[in-house]
């Protein structure tokens, strides 16, 4: 039986494809992958996120125990409401999950962990309370849905759905969140676009949802979700970084904080380990499409695409390779598709921002 | 769920379309592009090439996966429609327009075994169960 999120009724009635996604029945599309894609650049879309998981973390010494639990560093998050994106590691330096992590107060913290690795992840999240920190309360919030609103107006839109939203998160910086009412609403996104990420009562949600609708936002799938965050330049758990991957390798160096003299769990793994690989774009010079897995040869060795697709704002398509170091930005390296070697030219992370392509081919 | 009644179809969602010269046309059902969604890249075999029934000798990308498409029948391909490898969404707005390639069947007989639009709703239909 698959698991249902409190929109699933919501989203076959405005005409979604549903998939098994990881043990969810999501939307992938509501008809057109692209033209939702492009409704996100353009405009305002929205999107279904319930199936991620919301972990509250409250008690004293919080910052302690994050500051072994994560690879970056809690003490960045100085203000009440910021946020910090971090991987959590295990012993070995592999990646259990990538999250984002909001200070509220020093004993209170918020986690939103990835949909597939929730439960792995609250049982290691209590491992290591039970080890490190056992006065601290682990909260799994199943009763929190969550939207994320996406786009140069979604900030205006959700201000027009929630009239009280415009005092509390106006002057949000990007990163930042507010709880009001009964709401918590982040400056966060996935899709390289400004927006918010919104947590809210299960039972409110499918009510914030049409409203929004009926303000011309427009429902977005996963489909048109993952060459949004392909084009961001946002690493996928599962597909550009998991278990057996060195963070360092993914692109995920900026993540890491590696100055301060903190231990954290995986830190001496890391050090341990030799870095041969690096993680950059491609764009497609020939005809065809990019796809994980597809073998990369360049002079300095192989490499490997991770995530591939296409991209709607270049309209040619696009990847992200674990490519061996040595090779460079403006290279031209040859990627296996169906026993041809294409050209691909590797580039600079990431492809578009705020509606924009960033590469020039 | 668009199935016109004077095709042929395959189990794996090809539509074969008899033309009076004897040759066949060849493109994939509306069911397989709804399936797949917005296609992005078509690859369509070499004319002159020599397909064996079931042969792999296409491929349509949508943005989201790769789909192999197969010989219907055995036969020598002898043309294709550039209009879709230059436009794939064609297959997006009318699939049974936008055909892929024309093949002589080796044996026109052959065409008797395809599954008639009824079998191939059915067809669909218990896929979705």
């Amino acid at each position: 039986m698959l698991k249902q999120t409190p929109l699933n009724q919501t989203h076959r009635d405005m005409g979604a494809r549903m998939v098994d996604f990881g043990g969810w029945d999501m939307p992938v599309n509501y008809g057109s992958q692209i033209e939702e894609h492009h409704q996100v650049r353009r405009a305002a879309g929205m999107f279904d996120v319930c199936h991620m998981l919301v972990v509250d973390v409250t008690g004293i010494g919080i910052r302690e125990f994050l500051q072994t639990l994560l690879a970056n560093n809690v003490d960045k998050l100085k203000e009440p409401g910021k946020a910090l994106y971090s991987c959590m590691l295990n012993p070995a330096g592999g990646v259990i999950d990538d999250l984002i992590v909001y200070f509220m107060r020093e004993d209170w913290f918020r986690i939103v962990v990835n949909a597939g690795t929730a439960d792995k992840d609250v049982a290691w999240i209590e491992l290591q309370r039970t080890a490190h920190a056992p006065q601290l309360t682990i909260r799994p919030r199943r009763d929190l849905a969550m939207i994320a609103v996406q786009g140069p107006q979604a900030r205006e839109k959700v201000w027009q759905a929630i009239p009280a939203a415009r005092a509390a998160t106006e002057s949000l910086k990007p990163f930042q969140a507010a709880e009001f009412d009964q709401y918590f609403i982040g400056r966060t996104g996935y899709t390289g676009e400004d927006g918010f990420e919104i947590m809210l009562p299960v039972a409110e949600a499918a009510d914030l949802w049409k409203t929004l609708n009926t303000l011309g936002v427009a429902p977005i799938g996963l489909g048109a979700r993952d060459t949004l965050r392909l084009e961001a330049g946002m690493n996928l758990y599962g597909q550009d970084m998991g278990e057996e991957v060195n963070p360092l390798e993914a692109g995920l160096a900026w993540t890491v904080e590696l100055t301060s003299p903190r231990d954290f769990i995986g830190k001496p793994a890391l050090l341990a380990k030799p870095v041969k690989m690096q993680m950059l774009g491609l764009v497609l010079l020939d005809k065809g499409v990019l796809r994980g897995h597809q073998k990369v040869a360049t002079p300095h060795g192989a490499g490997e695409i991770t995530s591939g697709s296409f991209s709607p704002t270049l309209n040619q398509s696009i990847a992200f390779a674990s490519l061996p170091l040595g090779v460079a930005v403006g290279d031209v390296v040859q990627v296996e598709i169906r026993d041809k070697l294409l050209n691909a030219k590797v580039v600079k992370l990431p492809f578009a921002r705020n509606g924009k392509s960033l590469i020039n081919i | 769920m668009s199935i016109p009644g004077d095709l042929k179809y395959t189990k794996s969602h090809e539509w074969t379309r008899s033309e009076a010269d004897g040759t066949v046309m060849v493109g994939i059902t509306h069911h397989a592009q709804e399936l797949l969604g917005d296609m992005v890249y078509v690859e369509t075999p070499a004319v002159g090439r020599q397909l064996a029934a079931g042969e792999e000798c296409a491929v349509v990308e949508s943005v989201k996966a790769a789909s192999d498409v197969y010989a219907p029948v055995a036969g020598e391909v002898i043309a294709v429609n550039a209009d879709v490898v230059d436009a794939p969404e064609k297959i997006n707005q009318d699939a049974y327009a936008a055909w892929m390639f024309k093949m002589k069947p080796s044996n026109p007989a052959d065409l008797d075994g395809l599954l008639a639009a009824a079998a191939y709703q059915t067809l669909v239909e218990s896929e979705a169960h």
